[in-house]
């Protein structure tokens, strides 16, 4: 053999001293620091939005502190112009969650049912309102009912949000739909079904769980919207809009209370929603193991 | 067409035509096209409109060309969107990898879900809460203060307020992505890479990163479009010296009374973000297909 | 009525390959009918376009002399058992077992009672609001079956539904099957790549091959006396040894081989001087006695002991492996491995079958 390759002596080894293992440590140290810097900065502004709704403070802030009361609870609930907000923002979203549900269905359905060249031309038009900047849907949403004489509004909110909402559905639909055993529709027309009692009895109950998801992430996907409300809103005024209104005509810790009311309200939904998400994927696993 | 007729019959096949149709000819095509229209007319009295000034042109493209203001405002919005999609990737990388690939179980369940809980609150409120800490009396300076780090207070908003702001709102869109990405890379690949005695950044370089980029295409591809697009955070964190594009297009719509030039400048944000989705699915060879999921 | 199904002159080509070439059969009514074939060969397609699932590309499907022609899945009096089953996960027992009757508008009173009968047939009552996610395989079985029965279809259709079992419940299973088919009296047209399946619970087989049709017979018919070469190998163990015809007479070909001169009956393309291969059965093969006239040679490579059987594997001259099975009884008088050993069978256990051209 006249290979040139050496390998060096393996290592002996010794105990290692203390200060190597300290310096070897380092990165360790390091990346614990980085990741309690991490969730500082994520959770930091929203505990100090929310414990400055107890401030008696006129303007919302914890330093310095004056005292400690619920006064700005009281405050938001009487405002009046909230409630409006509150109002306007549920019949949008029921208005979106109207829409964007079933053509967010449809536009799986027929995705799926196509032929490969076919869906990729469909799927890139179909996610392209997700990749179009929010502004320019309001504005494109703007333009065009214009020129029919319909003005920012009611209607215009819901249409500009539900042309990317129905995105979302979509993408959520048809990942429920590739776990879809096609076989049990033909088992279903083999036993004398119509097709649409395929899709009623079979499909439609498979895909309820994806279309109560759709429906909740619509939903809430409508009321935080904020960037392409602004451009059709006219002269209405969703809770989004009311919020950042009240930082420039005088923001009182109201707000906060407000804010602290809906990150509960968030915080509640994002658990159930993970509890019922694993209780779903242990009742998976149960019945896959079996 | 076919497959559709004979999978769910002839009436439901029209229904979700229809559905589809309605969305995209009329909720997606029409306004976007009815958009460019608007951009390449001129801004006219309602008596013209139709007449013999109605033509098409490129003036309004060519106004923001050739105003400074407007021009270098663009410019900046483009860059610093850069910036921000480049510091939340730098923020969020290391954690993803945490996740995906050294964190127990339990752990990472833990952490995912104090991760999902600011992500559902809305955009609004999330920059609202930087405004209150950023503001001059407010708490970040009282704690500098306190702490002798400042001197005096100093002005937050401005060009670094929208900055932490901006990377505050998007950090999910670039997490979930590549945490999705990267735990589907076997953990054996890091080990075997480790053991062939590979440094920690040659891992991440040869082996992470390039199973990681289609997650990682993807989260770029959102942080730079919803930063483009951001009108809150520049709204709420800004200075009046760090004016973001979407407010110059706010202006034209709402102050400045002139669509036509405001539809022009919403069309070139438009035209910037699918270039810079396209340039960025060319660089990292990526499909559409694996993007929006 | 005449027949069951029908099926006259079918083609089934994707592109430019035939799934289905030609293939023409009846069942008749009341039959267990199997089709048998390695995956691939076809089988898988025509029981889809009795279902309706697919339209041949030529000839026509009858069930109980109606052309079934245009007519889609759930227009024909057909019920099919999928391989999967395909049970509704999202429906309780009883829902699925009357989902047909509530396609064709069954009250829902009626549906159930419906329901509970079947599920006393498959000896499964009292399960109607499990959930299918609850059963054991074998009640899932039983579940597709009462699915399928509870529309009182002329023709069951089964897709290979065993092939999900373990063993010892796809030996149940298949009596179990055949018990019903006799109770109920549906015709049944089952297709399998197992061929003990097959031969254990069908009325006749239909044995297919890269989607030619190569004969359909009883079970015994096919071992016994198989029409092509293909069925000779395929459908049991047996040892083909190739040769020329020297001459044939009362039945009985004579074939000079490796093996010197060997007598079998003489089946299909067998005519004086055509290639021609001899096939024997492992079971037909006993220890020749030492003066016998004509036998087969080989050296013993190892016996696998099997209870009632011992498998004597061995190796012809010329290569060609030999293998027969020996009662227990006479394995004493077995010779040890290594050993040269010469077999001997009675011409009528063994059948020649002319070896078309191109064929080994």
């Amino acid at each position: 053999m006249t290979s040139a390759v050496t390998l060096p002596p393996p290592a002996t080894p010794a105990p290692t001293p203390l200060s190597a293992r300290a310096v070897a440590a380092i990165p360790e140290i390091l990346f614990w620091i980085y990741v309690l810097a991490f969730f500082v900065y994520l959770f930091a502004p929203l505990v100090v939005m929310s414990a400055a709704a107890f401030n008696t403070s006129r303007f919302p802030t914890v330093t310095p502190w004056l005292g400690t009361t619920t006064d700005w609870f009281a405050q938001m609930a009487d405002d009046a112009a909230m409630w409006r907000a509150l109002w306007t923002s549920a019949l949008v979203a029921l208005g979106v969650v109207a829409i964007a549900v079933p053509v967010g269905t449809a536009a799986a359905l027929v995705l799926t049912s196509l032929h490969a060249r076919a869906r990729s031309v469909l799927y890139a038009l179909m996610v392209s309102p997700l990749l179009t900047p929010g502004v320019v849907i309001g504005i494109a949403t703007l333009v065009l009912w214009r020129q029919i004489g319909v003005g920012g509004g009611l209607l215009l909110i819901v249409l500009a949000q539900a042309s990317f909402i129905s995105a979302y559905v979509m993408l959520m639909v048809a990942a429920r739909l590739q776990r879809f055993d096609r076989t049990l529709e033909e088992a279903a027309l083999g036993l004398g079904a119509t097709k649409l009692m395929v899709f009623r009895r079979v499909l439609l109950p498979f895909l309820k769980p994806a279309l109560l998801a759709a429906a909740l992430l619509a939903t809430l996907q409508s009321v935080e919207n904020y960037n392409t409300t602004l451009f059709v809103r006219g002269f209405e005024t969703p809770l989004t809009v009311y919020i950042a209104t009240k930082v420039r005509t005088g923001l009182t810790p109201a707000v906060n209370a407000l804010a602290l009311v809906m990150i509960a309200i968030t915080i509640a939904g994002a658990l159930a929603w993970e509890i019922a998400r694993r209780l779903e994927a242990r009742r998976g696993a149960a019945t896959a193991g079996s | 067409m076919g497959a559709l007729t004979a999978r769910f019959g002839a009436g439901l096949t029209g229904f979700f035509v229809l559905l589809v149709g309605f969305w995209l000819a009329g909720l997606v095509l029409a306004p976007n096209l009815m958009m460019i229209d608007f951009a390449l007319r001129p801004n006219l009295l309602p008596a013209d409109v139709g007449g013999p000034l109605d033509v098409y042109s490129l003036d309004n493209l060519a106004y923001l060309a050739n105003e400074p203001v407007h021009r270098d405002i663009f410019l900046k919005t483009v860059w610093a969107s850069a910036l921000v999609m480049l510091a939340t990737f730098v923020v969020c990388y290391p954690l993803a990898y945490w996740l995906a690939q050294t964190a127990s179980p339990s752990a990472a369940s833990l952490v995912m879900l104090a991760l999902i809980i600011p992500f559902w609150i809305n955009e609004v409120l999330r920059t609202l809460a930087w405004y209150i800490l950023f503001a001059f009396r407010g708490p970040l300076n009282a704690l500098l203060l306190n702490l002798g780090i400042l001197d005096e207070p100093m002005r937050w908003y401005g060009d670094g307020g929208v900055l932490v702001g901006m990377v505050y709102a998007y950090i999910l869109f670039m997490l979930f992505p590549i945490y999705n990405s990267i735990e589907s890379l076997e953990k054996a690949q890091v080990e075997a890479a480790r053991d062939l005695g590979a440094s920690t950044w040659r891992i991440h370089t040869r082996i992470v990163i390039p199973h990681a980029k289609a997650g990682i295409a993807t989260g770029c591809v959102f942080t730079f479009m919803l930063a483009a697009g951001s009108y809150v955070a520049p709204a709420l964190l800004g200075a009046p010296g760090s004016r973001w594009f979407t407010q110059i297009i706010y202006n034209w719509f709402f102050e400045g009374g002139d669509w036509n030039r405001g539809a022009a400048y919403a069309l070139v944000l438009l035209v910037l973000c699918l270039a810079v989705v396209l340039l960025t699915l060319r660089l990292f060879r990526v499909s559409l297909t694996d993007v929006a999921k | 009525m005449s027949h069951s199904v029908a099926l006259e002159r079918i083609t089934m080509a994707f592109g430019a390959t035939k799934a289905v070439d030609d293939v023409s059969f009846t069942v008749e009514p009341g039959e267990f009918f199997s089709i048998l074939g390695p995956s691939g060969c076809g089988k898988t397609t025509i029981l889809r376009m009795v279902a309706g699932f697919l339209a041949p590309s030529m000839g026509r499907v009858l069930i109980g002399d109606r052309d079934m022609g245009g007519l889609g899945p759930n227009q024909r009096p057909t019920a099919m058992i999928f391989q999967s089953l395909a049970l509704f996960p999202l429906m309780p027992v009883w829902e699925n077992i009357a989902f047909g009757l509530e396609a064709r508008g069954v009250p829902k009173a009626e549906r159930r009672r419906r329901a509970e009968e079947l599920l006393e047939l498959i000896a499964l009552p009292g399960y109607g609001d499990r959930k299918i996610a609850e059963l054991s395989g074998g009640q899932k079985q039983r579940v597709a079956i009462a699915r399928a029965l509870a529309v009182e279809p002329q023709v069951l259709l089964l897709d290979e539904p065993l092939s999900a079992l373990d063993l010892k419940l796809r030996q149940h299973m298949r009596a179990e099957l055949r018990a019903i088919q006799k109770r109920t009296g549906v015709t049944f047209l089952y297709i399998t790549h197992d061929q003990s399946e097959a031969l254990a619970m069908s009325d006749r087989v239909a044995v297919m091959s890269a989607g030619v049709l190569q004969q359909v017979a009883a079970p015994r018919t096919l071992y016994e006396d198989p029409a092509t070469p293909f069925v000779a190998r395929f459908v049991g163990e047996t040892n083909a040894i190739a040769g020329r015809v020297a001459h044939v007479a009362d039945g009985i070909a004579a074939l000079d081989t490796a093996h010197g001169r060997l007598s079998a009956r003489a089946g299909a393309g067998v005519e004086q001087g055509c290639p021609a291969t001899l096939y024997v059965r492992p079971e037909a093969l006993g220890i020749a006695a030492a003066d016998a006239p004509s036998a087969l040679g080989a050296r013993v490579e190892r016996l696998d002991f099997e209870g009632a059987f011992g498998l004597l594997h061995a190796v012809a001259a010329d290569g060609a492996p030999v293998l027969a099975a020996l009662p227990s009884t006479a394995l004493g008088a077995a010779p040890a491995p290594g050993e040269d050993v010469r077999f001997a069978f009675a011409p009528r256990d063994a059948v020649a079958l002319g070896t078309a051209p191109g064929e080994a």
